[in-house]
């Protein structure tokens, strides 16, 4: 019998290949790490490759930063999730919006909790590691990020004065206070993320699938997200659609139009 | 919108993969028009989403300028304002269905770590040069750094040959500079392109303002870049990344870097050369298959169970001829990245995949000088230069040397703050040099941060200058008593006290002095290193001698000069010397017979002809804020 081959891997396996081994390295040196599950689409995968990394387990807890404005159908996912893939799941609440600064445009403002939110369960918890679904396809400020995204002890992102990051070493400093971002999705593009789905058959909120005409594309919270016109409601018909759309996936977020630089103004301070 | 045909380049083209991405790096020297290319070929190819040239339209019309092209990449308002790109980004783009990456990456020197963050990936590179300024300083840095991280495909750009009307005698002198340059580094040049990006000319399609020009337009060149040949016929390589134990089974996770693995399997594991069999090539949620090849991510069961270390090398068993290279002296490339220079004698961790090892520079052989690219003997890096050092490594390693195209012998210099400093591909097993000693040095794995936490404070040396009788020793012994009262673990290194002992062998003329000088301070950074304070009283009259004592010890080095009259000095004269000296009994004593060079900038001045309480105090209160 003749032997069997090393698979000559697609471009998903290599996606794939390259996350695990971000997810590992980011265990190993990151401790206490914790993993940001914002029950969207790019979250997910990142959950489904947390347990290829680690054999099907997810060996550290996953954050929730709750704005209390999400759709039902995500917490109901949410719940539904945890237990299936037996997930520690920790929960941290937003302040309210007057809390926030009043010189951000209104959906920014409205973001600007998640942030907030963020910061303190961060800092309640100690985490040194905090890993997140963004990709440099999604937006051009995201689009200058590193793999492994230092943090001041205020969260701050130093745009300015990142790490030099190349041939897989990543920067892992350590002062008081500090935590690095993690970003084990950095180098797939929206295409990549529906077609893994759709291979490896990672269950989704049913929000991104049209009814009567509208889907989500993105999702964040009710008041600052709208859907798109789109009659696609399988996965196989999402990706049929995006092979031929050109309009950006954040359009239907307030926050990313309101100026210039509103943004970029809640990445610096520690938006995802 | 301009498309290739497919008849135009179907013969040479590579098949298409379907997820594939072959990421190339656009680099040149600053306002050669890399920024403007890029948003050239974007529109060229299509690959611009709807909205996004209006964008640029509105934006440029805003700024009341033509359409600028580089607007598209200039996403971040910081740099709009700046007009100057600070990062690299990365741009997908697709031509003819096959898929690239442009990495954009800035042309400013000291952005250079931001351009190896960009290009280090890259299978190609678009280096683009103005054709009417030519071969100027960056182009020459970014030719450099393309040999060093091995890139072995690259396009050359001749671009803004408008402004040399296309001219054939202009145009081939450059591409004479250029090739030579390139072939200087023993970089391939695939193909020399004379353009505007600006127009589109020998862009999409070739240009009639060039009929003399017959080689490919740039889209054409870019759909010849081949594949990454596969690794699979190489020996196999997989450094272990982690051991999980889960579910009562323990993996032995890791990424193969090169080759295949197969179950049953012999290894050997890492340095140690214990050996063990592949019982299960283990992966989650995917169909079993009992082998595995270079790049994919996998974990694995061994027979016998062994716990590998991290950082250790599995390679094929029995088989000589496919073992890594075993060194403890390595000679390497170096790129520099650090804003101080690299001198010989420092020490860092070297990380090679996922190992991790103690190494000191035994010698810089070369430094490259960017003018002309030659090699020069050199006592430094410069930041941002370009070097061959030699490592040596606290215990042996195994490694396989650097090979453009695989991630072979990718080492990485790393601080003690865990911060990249270097790159340094390992060229090869570093030999010994004629009367070279074979010297190991160790590196403490204990970090600054974990001292601190121990000690309760920082490390500092405070090296105090002054002449004879200015109260240095005086003011150190009681400072020493009253921060040792609060628990600061602190050490006076006092001349006299030193030449008692360890420099006993050692007079008073200039080379004994600077001797004297240079073993106080290695002394003074081993005790800083242990987590002390130290304060060193020691005249060292000569600004050079104390410039040597500030490079040995390096960051933790506070300068404290105390200030006192020469004639109160001379009145004082605790020692009794100055009287001998002004008498001619003793010779070369600083203040009368050999001159004392002020610091021109010290970190304190401190008084001592006052009231030593006040200088005391002066001196605790600069300790407590440096560590406290």
């Amino acid at each position: 019998m003749a032997l069997e081959h090393a698979k000559i891997m697609d471009g998903l396996d290599q996606l794939e290949a390259q996350s695990i081994f971000i997810l590992r390295e980011a265990y190993r040196k990151l401790k206490p790490m914790a993993l940001l599950w914002s029950l969207g689409k790019d979250s997910n995968v990142m959950v489904w490759l947390a347990r290829k990394a680690f054999m099907g387990h997810v060996p550290f807890p996953v954050m929730h930063v709750d704005t209390g404005k999400k759709f039902p159908e995500m917490y109901q996912f949410r719940d539904e999730y945890t237990k299936k893939w037996n997930l520690d799941l920790v929960l941290g609440d937003c302040p309210p919006v007057e809390e926030m600064d009043p010189s951000l445009p209104p959906a920014a403002r409205s973001a600007a909790r998640k942030t907030a939110g963020l910061a303190s369960l961060i800092d309640q918890h100690k985490f040194r590691g905090v890993v997140a679904g963004i990709r440099r396809d999604e937006q051009a400020t995201r689009a200058k990020e590193r793999v492994f995204s230092p943090r001041g002890a205020s969260h701050q992102w130093d745009v300015r004065n990142q790490p030099p990051e190349f041939w897989d070493q990543y920067a892992t400093p350590y002062e008081e206070g500090m935590h690095v971002r993690v970003h084990p999705l950095l180098a797939w593009r929206e295409l990549d993320i529906w077609r893994y789905i759709e291979r490896e058959n990672i269950p989704l909120v049913d929000l991104y699938f049209s009814k009567e005409g509208k889907r989500y594309r993105s999702l964040g919270d009710q008041d600052i997200t709208s859907p798109i016109e789109s009659n696609a409601s399988t996965v196989a018909e999402v990706i049929a659609e995006l092979e031929t759309s050109r309009t950006s996936e954040r359009a239907g977020r307030a926050m990313d139009h309101e100026s210039e630089d509103a943004f970029e103004r809640l990445r610096v301070a520690g938006y995802l | 919108m301009i498309q290739i045909s497919s008849e135009q380049t179907s013969s040479l083209q590579n098949p298409v993969r379907h997820g594939v991405s072959t990421p190339i790096v656009i680099v040149g020297h600053v306002d050669h028009g890399k920024s403007t290319l890029i948003g050239r070929l974007l529109y060229d190819t299509d690959s611009l989403p709807d909205g996004r040239l209006v964008q640029i339209v509105e934006s440029s019309r805003k700024r009341g300028l033509a359409v600028e092209w580089s607007f598209l990449l200039d996403s971040l308002q910081i740099e709009r304002d700046q007009g100057v790109t600070v990062d690299s980004t990365r741009i997908p783009f697709q031509l003819n269905g096959r898929d690239f990456v442009i990495v954009d990456a800035p042309g400013h020197r000291q952005f250079l770590r931001n351009m190896i963050t960009g290009a280090a990936d890259a299978e190609a590179a678009v280096l683009v040069v103005d054709a009417a300024e030519g071969v100027r300083e960056q182009t020459r840095r970014h030719a450099m750094l393309l040999r060093l991280i091995g890139i072995n495909h690259v396009i050359v750009l001749l671009n803004k040959a408008d402004s040399v009307g296309f001219a054939e005698d202009v145009l081939q002198k450059v591409e004479h500079d250029i090739r030579q340059l390139l072939s200087q580094l023993e970089i391939n040049v695939n193909e020399v392109i004379p353009a505007s990006a600006r127009d589109g000319d020998n862009i999409a399609t070739r240009s009639e303002k060039a009929p003399w020009y017959k080689g490919p337009s740039l889209l054409e060149a870019l759909a010849l870049i081949p594949l990454p040949a596969s690794r699979h016929a190489l020996p196999f390589r997989m450094p272990v990344q982690d051991v999980y134990r889960f579910d009562g089974v323990r993996y032995v996770a890791g990424r193969i870097e090169r080759g295949t693995v197969r179950e049953g399997d012999k290894l050997v594991i890492g340095g140690q050369g214990q050996e063990a069999t592949v019982a299960e090539v283990c992966r989650w949620h995917a169909p079993h298959s009992a082998v595995a090849g270079a790049g994919e991510s996998i974990a694995l069961r061994l027979e016998p169970d062994l716990v590998p270390d991290r950082g250790d090398l599995l390679f094929p068993a029995g088989d000589k001829t496919a073992a890594p290279l075993r060194s403890a002296r390595l000679k390497t490339r170096l790129f520099w990245l650090r804003g101080e220079p690299l001198r010989v004698g420092e020490s860092f961790r070297l990380r090679l995949a996922t190992a991790e090892y103690d190494v000191t520079v035994a010698a810089i052989n070369a430094v490259v000088n960017l003018d002309d690219l030659s090699l020069n003997p050199g006592d430094e890096v410069p930041p941002d230069g370009f070097a061959e050092i030699t490592l040596t490594v606290a215990r042996s390693m195994l490694f396989d040397p650097f090979a453009p195209g695989t991630p072979d012998g990718r080492g990485v210099l790393v601080d003690m703050h865990q911060r990249i400093v270097g790159g340094a591909p390992i060229i090869g097993i570093g030999e010994l040099g004629e009367g070279e000693n074979a010297i190991h040095p160790t590196a403490s794995s204990v970090s600054h941060a974990a001292r601190s936490a121990l000690r309760g404070h920082g490390q500092a040396v405070f090296w105090m200058t002054g002449l004879p009788g200015a109260g240095k020793s005086t003011i150190a012994r009681y400072a020493e008593e009253e921060l040792s009262r609060d628990g600061v673990a602190v050490t006076v290194l006092d001349g006299d006290t030193i030449r008692a002992g360890l420099c006993s062998d050692l007079g008073f003329s200039p080379e004994d002095r600077r001797e004297n000088i240079r073993r106080v301070a290695h002394v003074a950074r081993i005790l800083a290193e242990s987590g002390q304070v130290v304060l060193v009283a020691l005249v060292s009259p000569l600004i050079k001698d104390r410039a040597m004592a500030r490079e040995i010890i390096g960051a933790d080095w506070h300068e404290v000069f105390i200030n006192t009259a020469p004639e109160l000095c001379q009145k004082r004269d605790p020692k009794g010397l100055y009287a001998q000296a002004v008498d001619g009994r003793v010779a070369e004593f600083t203040g009368v017979s050999s001159a004392y060079e002020a610091p021109e900038a010290p970190t304190f001045v401190i008084p001592g002809d006052g009231d030593v309480q006040h200088s005391v105090q002066q001196l605790t209160q600069a300790v407590r804020k440096a560590v406290l």
